[in-house]
């Protein structure tokens, strides 16, 4: 029996061999990647579709355009940055202010310098669902939320409206801005981006009343027109004291950050992300491809690319 | 006697415990909301801003500190170079090739055979369907890559892990010793130590690696030590006795016998570092990880589900050819001839793939990959829009029966109120020993400048495991009881324990919003599964006699049970809230990513703002402390229980 099997096995092996001999054979077709004086840029990705539009369209044209071997990172900001000081990240491509970062990586260990802006302007702030804003139109003024407080009540907040924080990776002062406004709220700490686009959808869909920390470019607001509430506004230095906050969210002007070798290198690729600049639309265009059309990142920026050919000539070395 | 004072004993025990938490409650009422120790979100205290600037110093230093030059960097080294060199055999183009060594087809029969020259022929059919599996999900390369990853991280860990487990197993000095370490191994979140071990290892497959096995290598040295322990005596004695050395008596009498159990050790590890496939993906490690990380930006579920499936998928394989390989005894083990056969074909099957691109890249036009994320993305909005009514209903009312009373009494007592009530209880309980460990426990977490987000944290966990354990007896019991109610089950159980938690948080966003009760509902599907698997054996190992000459004797169904089964499961009831503890304390953090806040949001914050660092790094402490003290005062509790029924039982 055992022999038996023994012998069946080697047919087949046999069989299969004979059958197999008329496939294509690995690298027949292989084209040698050819590489220009490019080398290889380390790019990397950190977890939000918006700077993943950015990479998207800077891998591919530096792949394209200029011949250089991508590889990307995927990485936490934090995590990211201290790359820039083990060789192993050469550049972040959207950096929404991180002033922390900016003091410990470019001023006190100088491993990273700034590249300029990427033009995209970031927002942070409150929002609430556009039938909310409909339904209530005062609401978006800070002064009337403690009228509607009662309306946002959950659970988690006992007595008091529920002010949704979430994405632990953004600077948040809502402790502090609901103490110093005199706010009738608690902030519950959904504690991820998940956490807050699954309240805001629902809460658009069934008509529920949330209020929440949100921010914009982000590819939900093109799926849901969150309305921003409207704080004191900011004025320069009225964040310093982050107990004392009592004003809206500056307006942040997205970045790019390299490490220092690689801006001293003054490689194509370098100058690529140096001249990199674009706006929220197209930003959020390419995002689209990726989180609703479902594109994968380098067919979202093919098709970009394709369309805004004037664009892209603009960031290429000179 | 010894029964007789007992009698006495315990019902004046109930009184104290009673006693304890009535005058717990009175004085709540009079000092409420004072010393409770409150620290707000963005505050720090002294120790937080210590640990930063320790860890940008350690930063910075980091081009120049031998530490680095001449150990860390060869550890890196060395790890990176073998994970390399699994990857370019299995995952990732490499030896100048644009494809790996050996294609699907090599792996798949490899697998094969492989699983039935240690197994049999049935776990190696299982092996060769799932693996094909794999591929029609259209997720080979990425599920190779992880599996790259997972070999790697467990063959290092065994490679520690065994050696210290014997060492653990034979000198009670060194297991004294070592237990702790494994306690904060398993329970100090990944996210704590994710960002410095790229500071140590850099970002690449060391540093994931590295993450991996400090999860995973303390079950393999827990398990090795228990199975060296358990080789009974007499045996030992016999060889002792007979002249042979220690090194005689280690490799002819005390391994082999511990030969099953050490392969469970191994089955575990393997299980761990699959859990650890998503976490390791933020550092971006390869594989199915990144999948679900990159699916879960856009709320893409069906995605990031089919990825966990395949996490899934590979979990079950190397589970029950482990398992198989661990109860295989001689007589199944194919005989020479056909393994010679097979290893023939095994041997064509690489070379085929090694060969041609049929072979060795998975054709992409059968596949079932998308229809599984369809199908997902259908069921999952049916549930959302049917549901969220009443399960938000469900939510409110147990939040405020049961999570809201117990946090408020733990959170907003002062701080010396609950100390002193815990301590009581554990003196009650375990004795002077067990009284001490906890006081210094709570001595810590005060220290850590989180007491008040300890104790909502402690809320949640306590409600999380009286769930885990009414779902552990009641499930546990029927599985003990009958063969097909566990056949069914047991996948379901393993699914629970390996599907990565970030595939059904937003499912459970949807159904039960931000809160607290959705972080329990997250933690009890992960560390049900565990108490119900040793619940489940427990009742079935209470010997068949026993349960006959109840049922012999009229018994019912209920009375078997609660009379005769159950008392004698109790080592295994104990063990199973032990281990359930523990599991759902190692959920903390994803509850903080649901809305459960306190030291769970804490250690996610900690991980993405780093000047919030060392406060992360102060969560993790505490949830490791919360987990060592409750771990000693279950164990000690049980040891009480055990102690007593025996002497009852002997009265």
């Amino acid at each position: 029996m055992a022999r038996h099997s023994a012998i069946a096995a080697t047919l087949l092996a046999g069989a299969l061999a004979l059958a197999g001999c008329s496939g294509a054979k690995v690298g027949d077709s292989a084209g040698a990647g050819k590489t220009g004086d490019c080398g290889t840029f380390n790019l990397a990705v950190n977890p939000w579709v918006g700077y993943e539009a950015n990479a998207a369209v800077l891998a591919y044209v530096a792949e394209k355009n200029l011949g250089c071997k991508v590889t990307k990172k995927e990485l936490k900001e934090e995590v990211a940055w201290q790359g820039f000081g083990t060789g192993e990240v050469d550049a972040v491509v959207e950096n929404w202010g991180h002033d922390d970062l900016r003091k410990k990586y470019i001023d006190e260990q100088k491993t990273a310098v700034a590249a300029g802006s990427t033009g995209v302007k970031g927002q942070i702030g409150w929002y609430v669902p556009p039938w909310l804003a409909k339904e209530h139109p005062d609401i978006t003024d800070w002064n009337n939320l403690n009228k509607y407080a009662d309306m946002f009540k959950t659970s988690e907040s006992g007595d008091k409206g529920q002010l949704l924080d979430g994405d632990p990776s953004f600077v948040t002062n809502d402790e502090a801005l609901v103490k110093n406004l005199n706010l009738n709220y608690k902030v519950v700490y959904g504690g991820s981006e998940q956490a807050l686009i699954t309240a805001f959808r629902q809460a658009e869909k069934d008509k529920k009343p949330v209020i929440g920390y949100f921010y914009s470019p982000q590819w939900l607001l093109n799926e849901i027109k969150l309305v921003k509430v409207k704080l004191p506004e900011y004025k320069a230095g009225c964040d310093a004291d982050a107990e004392k906050v009592a004003c809206d969210y500056p307006d942040y002007d997205l970045d790019k950050i390299v490490s220092k070798k690689f801006a001293d290198s003054n490689s194509p690729a370098y100058q690529l992300v140096k001249n990199f600049q674009w706006t929220n639309e197209d930003q959020n265009t390419v995002a689209k491809y990726i989180a609703e059309d479902k594109l994968s990142a380098a067919d979202a920026a093919k098709k970009w690319v394709e369309a805004n050919q004037d664009k892209v000539k603009a960031w290429l070395p000179k | 006697m010894a029964a007789l004072t007992l009698e006495r004993k315990t019902p004046r025990k109930a009184i104290i415990v009673g006693g304890i938490i009535v005058g717990w409650l009175v004085l709540w009422l009079l000092f409420r909301n004072l010393a409770t120790l409150p620290l707000d979100a963005s505050a720090l205290t002294p120790l937080h801003r210590w640990v930063n600037e320790l860890n940008d110093a350690v930063g910075a230093s980091r081009n120049s500190n031998p530490l680095f030059l001449f150990f860390f960097n060869e550890i890196r080294l060395v790890i990176d170079e073998f994970v390399t060199f699994i990857q370019a055999l299995i995952a990732q183009p490499g030896f100048g090739r644009p494809v790996p060594v050996i294609g699907w087809l090599g792996v798949v029969a490899l697998v094969g055979y492989v699983s039935a020259a240690v197994a049999g022929w049935r776990p190696a059919l299982l092996a060769m369907g799932g693996f094909v599996f794999l591929g029609l999900q259209g997720l080979w390369q990425e599920s190779m890559d992880t599996l790259a990853l997972t070999l790697a991280a467990v063959l290092i860990s065994l490679l520690i892990g065994i050696p210290l487990g014997i060492w653990a197993g034979l000198s009670n000095r060194f297991n004294r010793w070592i237990t702790p370490v494994l306690d904060f191994m398993q329970t100090m979140p990944t996210f704590v130590y994710l960002a410095p071990l790229t500071l140590f290892f850099l970002i690449g497959p060391a540093s994931a690696t590295i993450a991996t096995l400090i999860y995973a290598a303390p079950p393999a040295i827990r398990i090795t030590a228990h199975a060296i322990r358990e080789v009974p005596h007499d045996t030992v004695e016999a060889s002792e006795s007979l002249g042979a050395t220690t090194k005689q008596t280690l490799t002819k009498v005390l391994l082999p016998s511990a030969r099953r159990t050490i392969i469970l050790g191994v089955n575990q590890t393997i299980m761990a570092a699959l859990s650890m496939v998503t976490i390791a993906a933020l550092i971006d490690a390869p594989g199915l990880g990144k999948t679900v990380v990159k699916a879960l930006q856009t709320l893409d579920v069906g995605t990031a589900f089919n990825a966990g499936l395949a996490i899934v998928v590979l979990a079950i394989v190397l589970d029950r050819v482990t398992t198989a390989a661990a109860n295989q005894n001689q007589r199944r083990k194919p005989p020479k001839p056909v393994l010679l056969g097979g290893g023939v074909a095994t041997l064509v099957a690489i070379w085929f793939s090694y060969t041609y691109v049929w072979a060795a890249e998975f054709p992409s036009d059968v596949e079932i990959g998308s229809s599984i994320r369809k199908g997902t993305t259908v069921i999952t909005e049916w549930v959302q829009d049917t549901f969220p009514v009443i399960t938000n209903g469900f939510k409110d009312f147990t939040t405020s029966v049961l999570i809201n009373p117990l946090q408020a009494l733990l959170s907003e007592s002062p701080w010396w109120l609950v100390a002193a009530v815990i301590v009581a209880l554990s003196f009650v309980i375990g004795g002077v020993r067990s009284a001490i460990v906890t006081a210094v426990c709570l001595a810590l977490l005060v220290a850590t400048g989180l007491w008040q987000d300890s104790m909502i944290t402690l809320a949640s966990t306590l409600v999380a495991t009286v769930v885990v354990m009414v779902l552990g007896i009641v499930v546990g019991v029927w599985m003990g009881r009958s063969r097909r109610a566990d056949r069914i089950i047991r996948p379901v159980l393993d699914a629970g324990q390996v599907m990565p938690a970030f595939v059904y948080l937003v499912p459970f966003l949807a159904l039960f919003s931000a809160s607290r009760f959705t972080a329990i509902i997250a933690a009890v599907v992960f560390a049900a599964p565990v108490a119900i698997k040793i619940v489940a054996d427990g009742v079935r190992h209470v010997s068949a006699t026993t349960v006959e000459a109840a049922t012999a004797m009229g018994s019912s169904s209920w009375q078997t049970i609660t009379k005769v089964q159950l008392p004698m499961a109790r080592r295994a009831l104990a063990l199973a809230a032990n281990q359930g503890l523990i599991y759902v304390l190692s959920m903390v953090v994803v509850g903080g990513l649901v809305g459960a806040g306190a030291l769970g949001y804490d250690v996610v914050a900690g991980f993405s703002q780093s000047n919030l660092y060392g406060k992360g790094l102060a969560a993790g402490v505490a949830i490791v402390v919360l987990g060592v003290m409750l771990d000693r005062l279950t164990q000690a509790a049980a040891k009480r229980w055990d102690n007593e029924e025996v002497r009852g039982g002997k009265a």
